[in-house]
């Protein structure tokens, strides 16, 4: 009998690939004549185009082609939004032109005004400069407060008062009614801070045509390459999409920032046609920061409602999101579907109303960063919470468990029905690896050395697994949200998968094989994982929001159910049983109650080498797919425990411990799991204290356009993390799994601040804004002095 | 990156016939500056001439009671010196703390100096230590090297050769972190030489700078506690998005402190 496959730490079979330096990426592919792109962006927040000479750019060395908006066709449309989002009054959101090229008017530094093709990338760049435009300077705006203001630059004609939609959620009048009957009122003001992605890998593609057959083929960093191609070929270059392949071949980390359609490879895809060679674009790092599309950035205003005795009554939030100079592919639902409707968070909260304003600025497009929505959620409720329980002297942890949701399925006031969930259980296993109990005593020991210590909870729940394709077509999704697996029995019995779901450092070449080879029991090694091609995949939605292994995986294991149900009907002709006395199981079909037995690649041998097979019956092979439409979402929750220690000379704070215990359902492999959660918690402590998207204010620059003002997290910024899980499984879906990709980003950004201002409190610090920087913090000290000596 | 003629001398004598010679010329050395100012077309110089063929202008000496470093010795170099960790500890420091390991290997003391960033951390320590540049021309002393924002006293054709230091009998820097770029938001070098107290910071100014009245309140009295209450001017320094002058000023009296501390316990 094999070993379980499943929750164990396989060692990840990619990483052989990738250490060794033999993967291979967008920028490794190089056809035949290839040639070399470079965009020309706008240096201006916002102008009118008045003219763009390209001329001399045409006729410098190596140039092959320079082209402008107004060389594309006009059948070419822009780049399409993927959700649609009804406002308050039943209108439809306002969906401006997002062009390929500027048509007139640049709307954001970084904004795509032209591209050269030449042969090598430094004569690209070259003739760029010898591009001449004549820009007539617009004032900007950046910030959502200032975009609603009167008098405020217009980003949109079709957009009065830079307003995209207005959106609610909630019963409001029951919300208003429960305020009016508090004993407690808590209230707070955020900025969730924007984010630039900084995937380690810059996107890139290569493009190229055919003309024998008129197709095209696409190399593109792509979180889900179907979606890519579907977008592409319907609804902007108006190509047959049959003729157009996308691969996504290794892809070096998206967290969100590769699921989206964006110019350069539409543009590369229809100038590969062109210029008829294929055509190379890879973005330099200062690209990246100003043109991948960013993430968060709200403008929110809080408050909750309690009993007397700490119950949650009710929840008010009004949200302003800010959509950047175009709606990106999915930018409308992430402050909207996937934010507001997890405000309930782990809470038996009976009312809850959430307004979310939408609005343009001319800053770059602003969609799903790991979390996309879920952060925010989490941490509007879990400052509230915190807050809420030290201005009313409850502890962190009574004023939760006060609340906690007990009883599931449970329908929350948002839309979302939580399947199953344990919350109590995760926060009393934080208490305990957190080591709360010695907390007192640490404290002391900080406050000897001049230091001040706090801790912070964070109880989040995410919204995963998406989603049912019925439910989200009714929230305003253009697109299903299913998932495809195809599973590929060989001869010999070896397997090769091909799935939708795309691997871009998540691990799935190990995670899906352990499943696969724990059904069919076989090793692991003896299962391929296939991703990222149009041409040999079925179909796919791509990864995001920690769907792969719930709806991917789910895929693969109907197709897995299908080959072993077609091989114990070739088992029992073998074998010569009844096809319902066949039982499979450790990779040998066997006639129930004897020892007769086949194994699976007997049963694969013979099913493609059919002499002695139901042919009248069965066709010949064993290769089965299935599409998998989820009927919920999954809800992955935990609970983090955040430990710092604050200079109150320097303002620097310091991460002595973080604790999340985390409850992804059924985990496949821990290992993995704890690198996702490793990963998510940098990402969320780097939101807490270090990363911020600044634009200046008045011209609309990007003021953190390179890692010397754009701080991500180093490894020295990170303490060594306690993170463990508890499985409460996922009641819909075959392997009881939930996610777990994005989880450490949602629930980390909370426990940090809750930290903070725990540490600073007695100095009457309610709030810090993150990013929680020295010098923030410092300040934050001194008004909090100056305040204390004028009262 | 533009093009560029590229020459690689085999003397000083003709590199510095080159760079008086070539206009718009750039001399490169480890190139930790210069390769991504060149990359982000940041820089087009006509011509770079390449001091890495100069053998003589590396290498560490103790001469008498001050350590000699050339010019292209590489900040790893330093960090690891035995002569460096056994005479004059806090340099090695100081180097091992500039960058990070790509930087260091390739990073030189000349080359660092030469560009006299804002933040870098070298110029504290020449300033802190009152060393002298030597140049295939003149000796030049720290205080008259670092003139302003990425400028120095070289003139054009002018090689640095080495960097003399005097041991110092204590001494200590200590950097606080711009948590995105790494370089000194405000560094503090606190030095006691031979009956003479130095106090100088980068990263708060345009250029790096001497702390005079903390240096007099030094000399009478060698503490932490003596410079607690002095500080340096807003006024003058550096505000940006990582720090306002306030904060630095604010940082330089800590940071201060912390250095001066930190020279008593020889830590």
């Amino acid at each position: 009998m094999n070993a379980p496959v499943i929750g164990t730490r396989v060692e990840r079979k990619e990483d052989y690939r990738f250490l060794t330096g033999s993967g291979t990426y967008t920028d490794d592919v190089a056809l035949p004549g290839q040639t070399c792109a470079y965009f020309l962006r706008s240096q201006h927040a916002h102008a009118k185009i008045n003219r763009i000479d390209i001329s001399k750019a045409k006729t410098a060395p190596g140039v092959i082609e320079v082209f402008t908006g107004a060389d594309l066709p006009g059948s070419v449309g822009g780049l399409p939004c993927g959700w649609l989002i009804t406002d308050v009054n039943g209108q439809p959101m306002k969906e401006p032109k997002h062009p390929l090229l500027a048509q007139g008017k640049v709307r954001y530094v970084g904004d795509h005004v032209a591209v050269v093709i030449a042969e090598t990338l430094n004569q690209a760049k070259d003739a760029c400069e010898l591009i001449e435009v004549d820009y007539e300077v617009l004032p900007a705006v950046v910030n959502v407060a200032d975009a609603r203001k009167p008098g405020a630059a217009q980003v949109h004609d079709i957009a009065p008062d830079n307003t995209c939609y207005v959106w609610a959620l909630g019963d409001k009048t029951a919300v208003d009614k429960a305020f009016a009957q508090a004993a407690h009122v808590t209230k707070l003001d955020f900025i969730n801070n924007r984010l630039i992605p900084n995937a380690i890998e810059p996107r890139a593609a290569v493009a190229s045509y055919s003309r024998g057959d008129d197709s095209y083929t696409l190399y593109v960093t792509s979180q889900n390459p179907h979606v890519a191609r579907l977008l592409m070929t319907a609804f902007v270059l108006g190509l047959p999409e049959h003729k157009l392949r996308v691969i996504a071949p290794d892809v070096g980390g998206g967290f969100g920032s590769k699921i989206f359609l964006y110019a350069e490879e539409t543009v590369l895809t229809w100038a590969s046609k062109q210029v008829n060679r294929p055509i190379k674009w890879t973005a330099e790092r200062s690209e990246s920061f100003v043109s991948d599309a960013h993430g968060r950035d709200h403008l929110t205003s809080a408050e909750l409602a309690l009993d007397k005795n700490g119950g949650f009554l009710a929840l008010r939030v009004h949200t302003t999101a800010n959509m950047g100079a175009y709606l990106s592919t999915f930018a409308s639902c992430i402050p909207t579907i996937l934010y507001a409707t997890l405000l309930a968070g782990q809470y038996t909260t009976p009312a809850i109303y959430c307004e979310v304003t939408a609005v343009f600025t001319n800053t770059a497009p602003v969609d799903a960063y790991r979390g996309a929505g879920r952060p925010e959620a989490s941490y509007v409720i879990e400052r509230l919470v915190s807050t809420a329980a030290r201005e009313m002297k409850i502890p962190d942890a009574d004023i939760r468990r006060r609340n906690f949701i007990k009883e599931f399925p449970y329908q929350t006031p948002v839309a979302l029905c939580y399947d199953t969930g344990d919350y109590e259980a995760t926060l009393t296993e934080a208490l305990k690896l957190a080591d709360v109990a010695g907390f007192e005593a640490r404290r002391k020991e900080a406050a000897a050395r001049g230091k001040l210590r706090g801790l912070g909870y964070s109880a989040y729940i995410e919204a995963c697994g998406l989603a049912p394709s019925n439910v989200a077509g009714s929230l305003g999704a253009r697109a299903g949200l299913f998932e495809a697996g195809e599973v590929r029995v060989h001869p010999t019995g070896k397997v090769t998968v091909f799935t939708g779901s795309h691997s871009h450092g998540q691990g799935h070449e190990t995670t899906f094989a352990q499943v696969v080879a724990d059904r069919l029991g076989l090793g692991v090694d003896d299962v391929d994982i296939v991703h990222g091609d149009t041409g040999r995949i079925l179909f796919g939605m791509g990864t995001y929001g920690s769907r792969s292994i719930a709806v991917g995986g789910t895929a693969i294991v109907k197709a897995l159910d299908k080959i072993v149900a077609k091989g114990k009907r070739i088992a029992a002709h073998l074998l010569e049983a009844p096809d319902a006395d066949i039982e499979f199981k450790d990779g040998k079909f066997t006639v129930a109650g004897t020892d007769r037995q086949v194994p699976f690649a007997q049963v694969a041998l013979s099913a493609y080498v059919p002499h002695h097979y139901p042919l009248d019956k069965l066709e010949p092979g064993l290769n089965e797919s299935a599409v998998y439409d989820p009927t919920n979402f999954t809800f992955p929750a935990g609970s983090h425990i955040c430990e710092v220690e604050v200079d109150p000379d320097t303002g620097a704070t310091k991460i002595v411990n973080f604790t999340a215990v985390d409850d992804f359902g059924k985990t496949i492999n821990p290992m993995i799991v704890e690198g996702q959660v490793h990963g998510g918690l940098a990402q969320g402590i780097g939101q807490a204290l270090l990363e911020a998207c600044v634009y200046d204010r008045e011209t609309g620059q990007l003021l953190t356009g390179t890692y010397l003002d754009y701080a991500v997290p180093r490894a020295d910024d990170l303490p060594s993390f306690k993170v463990t899980t508890r499985e409460t499984p996922c009641t819909h879906n075959p392997l009881g799994v939930k996610g777990c990709g994005e989880a450490g980003a949602i629930g980390a950004p909370a426990a940090v601040i809750n930290a903070i201002v725990d540490a600073l409190a007695h100095l009457g610090i309610r709030d810090i804004e993150m990013p929680a920087t020295p010098q923030r913090v410092w300040q934050a000290l001194q008004s909090a002095k100056k305040e204390r000596i004028a009262t | 990156m533009y093009a560029f003629e590229y020459h690689r001398p085999s003397s000083i004598k003709e590199a510095a016939s080159l760079a008086r010679k070539l206009a718009d010329a750039k001399l490169i050395a480890g190139g930790q500056s210069m390769v991504p100012a060149l990359k982000l077309r940041l820089a087009r110089p006509t011509a770079m001439i390449d001091l890495n063929d100069l053998p003589e202008l590396r290498g560490i000496s103790v001469v008498g009671t001050n350590v000699v470093i050339g010019a292209l010795t590489r900040h790893a170099e330093v960090a690891a010196s035995k002569d460096v960790l056994m005479t004059l500890p806090v340099l090695a420091k100081v180097a091992a703390g500039i960058g990070d390991h790509q930087v260091r290997n390739m990073g030189t003391l000349g080359g660092a100096i030469a560009n006299n960033d804002p933040a870098a951390d070298y110029p504290a320590a020449l300033l802190g230590l009152g060393a002298t540049v030597t140049t295939n021309k003149r000796d030049i002393p720290a205080d008259k090297f670092f003139t302003g924002m990425y400028e120095t006293a070289l003139k054009p054709g002018e090689i640095i050769a080495s960097v003399s230091f005097p041991m110092a009998k204590r001494a200590a820097y200590i950097k606080f972190r711009n948590p995105a770029s790494r370089f000194a938001l405000v560094g503090v070098f606190v030095s006691e030489t031979a009956g003479n107290v130095r106090v100088a910071v980068t990263g708060a100014a345009p250029c790096v700078f001497r702390v005079k009245n903390m240096e007099k309140a030094l000399a009478s009295k060698f503490a932490p506690e003596a410079i607690a209450r002095i500080r340096v001017p807003a006024d003058n320094l550096n505000s940006d998005l990582h720090a306002g002058a306030e904060y630095r000023s604010h940082l330089i009296t800590v940071l201060a402190q912390r250095a001066v501390e930190a020279a008593l316990s020889g830590k």
